[in-house]
């Protein structure tokens, strides 16, 4: 303890490198591996494990980084937490369009996206990037076959990536894991301004001819915290006196705006 | 300025909202409507969830018409007996519509409904006002005789007659419960405030003075915009206070503008001048329903 009675600066240093021990420790507390042959062939962390929401959020970038034991390709794919959907397709009744079918798909990814250090076509084969939901036409959200034919199943699943991309919530884009030199490799994840809250996944492989040999998974939480939070949380639990008082600043502003003017 | 709505949950530009509130506010002071009808659709333009939009313009709503209330009280132009008459139709009229809502939206036809109530009433009442609001601008160019304040019809002969000091009427009670009721109902399923069908019918149905509709319009949205506030808050969680916050205060400053500049202008040319903007609105609508999507699927609010 003799360090806290120390000087500013110390103290201040003091608690950094307590921080950074904690961090650390979570950090590695965190992982949890997927079996692999070499289990500790690959290495990777995030520069950031929250992501809060404040005030002045407008989206938000993490970097990954890590190493592995020998060379080879890294995929990350950055998965969202899932809920269901409901989806609607128009379709033109009397020259109007009108939605005329409805679906509701389940655990659809709030955020999906994927960063590689090659095209992934030229990483591995359809099998591996199936089995391991490589790109978001390995993604399980297609409607149940007992809703919908095969065909007729693909057309929602395409339907519903298509509404996910143009929101900005699966980007389209494959982002860039860069190598510096030939085990340290580093790529940076990009949330934007709308990404839901809750825990995301970050898994990161490492392919060697074309096949999985070591992975692992670091979870990512993106939070309100502060003003943005306690407001989130008096809505939904205080529900209606948060709408009493919302009546009131109304009224209160009104009020306000006219005695204002009055005078001015 | 980048600001987090927490409701909403997305980050939009707070100068933008601003605005947004004030050209809303500019209107309500000016037309005596509460402006839901055009804040829902550009709330939504900019990102807003759709649920949220209509929950928290709600909120907006209910400091702009306080705001020009004020202003319109202190002018004498506010029928507090005609609109307490028109809130009790409003109520009994919204509790119904509430339930409509609930049926429509089981069936998934809501967004349909409300487009179509949206074409067909702002369609019918803009053409109306406009058509109107030119005529009784060439009368008077040409000097031809006053006409009447009202014409009699079978309204007349209604049972229950009151008399409406300041709106200088002597009527049944009914016809203003019955408007306020249809309102109500229209005003729950659009998730509006309702000035827009309800000045028309005042002006019309009723013959009130132009100067006085707007007043007590205004006076009556503030309880059904409090009351659908409180709904939604209460129920659905969709009123977003940070986003309510930096609207409401474009839109107070917006409808003392627009309420000193209306005091200016004679009825018939804001009759012709809202008639235009609610064709304008209407157009868009109309033409959006039978132009293509961008795309036939759509993701819907997450459940």
């Amino acid at each position: 303890m003799n360090w806290l009675h120390g000087s500013c600066r110390l103290r201040k240093m003091g608690m950094r490198i307590g921080v950074i021990l904690i961090i650390g420790i979570l950090a590695v507390t965190a992982f949890y591996r997927i079996p692999s042959a070499r289990a500790s062939s690959l290495v990777a962390d995030l520069s950031d494990h929250l992501i809060a929401i404040t005030t002045g959020f407008s989206g938000a970038s993490v970097l990954l980084f890590g190493a592995t034991e020998e060379a080879g390709d890294i995929v990350v794919i950055v998965r969202g937490p899932s809920y269901p959907v409901l989806m609607h397709r128009k379709s033109r009744v009397a020259g109007i369009w009108i939605n005329t079918a409805s679906m509701t798909i389940e655990n659809v990814p709030g955020f999906y996206a994927i960063a590689s250090s090659r095209p992934l076509e030229e990483i591995t084969g359809e099998p591996v990037r199936r089995r391991h939901q490589m790109g978001v036409e390995y993604l399980p959200i297609a409607p149940p076959p007992a809703k919908a034919s095969p065909n007729i199943a693909e057309q929602w699943k395409s339907g519903l990536i298509r509404n996910q991309q143009r929101s900005g919530l699966f980007p389209q884009e494959i982002g860039q894991v860069s190598f510096l030199g030939r085990r340290l490799f580093r790529t940076r994840i990009v949330l934007p301004a709308n990404v839901p809250t809750g825990t995301y996944l970050v898994e990161v492989f490492h392919l060697q001819d074309g096949r999985v040999v070591s992975a692992q998974t670091t979870p990512l939480s993106v939070s309100k915290i502060g003003v943005e939070a306690e407001i989130f949380d008096f809505a939904q639990n205080r529900a209606a006196l948060y709408g009493v008082i919302a009546i009131l600043v109304a009224l209160v502003a009104g009020w306000l705006g006219h005695v204002v003017f009055r005078k001015g | 300025m980048q600001v987090y709505l927490p409701i909403a949950e997305l980050s939009v530009d707070a100068l933008l909202l601003l605005g947004l509130g004030g050209i809303i506010g500019f209107l309500s002071g000016l037309f005596g409507v509460g402006g839901g009808f055009l804040m829902t659709p550009m709330l939504i333009f900019i990102g807003v969830p759709p649920v949220v939009a209509v929950a928290t313009q709600a909120n907006n709503i209910i400091a702009s018409s306080v705001s020009g209330v004020f202003a319109h009280w202190r002018r004498g132009n506010v029928d507090f007996k005609m609109g307490w008459v028109l809130l009790g139709g409003g109520f009994a009229g919204s509790t119904v519509g509430v339930g409509l809502f609930s049926l429509l939206r089981s069936l998934g036809q809501i967004d349909l409904v409300i487009n179509l109530c949206y074409v067909i009433f702002l369609g019918t009442i803009g053409a109306l006002m406009m058509i109107e609001g030119t005529r009784a601008m060439m009368r008077r160019r040409r000097k031809a005789a006053p006409r009447k304040l009202h014409q009699h019809s079978w309204i007349h002969g209604l049972p229950l007659k009151t008399r409406f000091r300041k709106s200088r009427l002597y009527i049944s009670a009914l016809v203003p419960l019955g408007i306020g009721f249809g309102v109500g109902v229209l005003s729950a399923i659009m998730g509006v405030g309702g000035g827009f069908i309800l000045v028309p019918a005042m002006i019309y149905l009723l013959g009130m003075p132009t100067a006085m509709v707007i007043g007590t319009s205004l006076f009556q949205i503030i309880f059904v915009a409090a009351n659908v506030t409180f709904l939604q808050a209460a129920q659905n969680q969709t009123v977003d206070v940070v986003l309510a916050m930096l609207l409401l205060v474009g839109s107070v400053v917006g409808a003392q503008i627009g309420t000193r500049i209306g005091s200016r202008l004679q009825g018939d040319w804001l009759r012709l001048l809202l008639g235009i903007l609610v064709v304008a609105v209407c157009s868009k609508l109309f033409v959006d329903l039978f132009t293509p999507p961008i795309d036939i699927y759509s993701v819907g609010v997450p459940l």
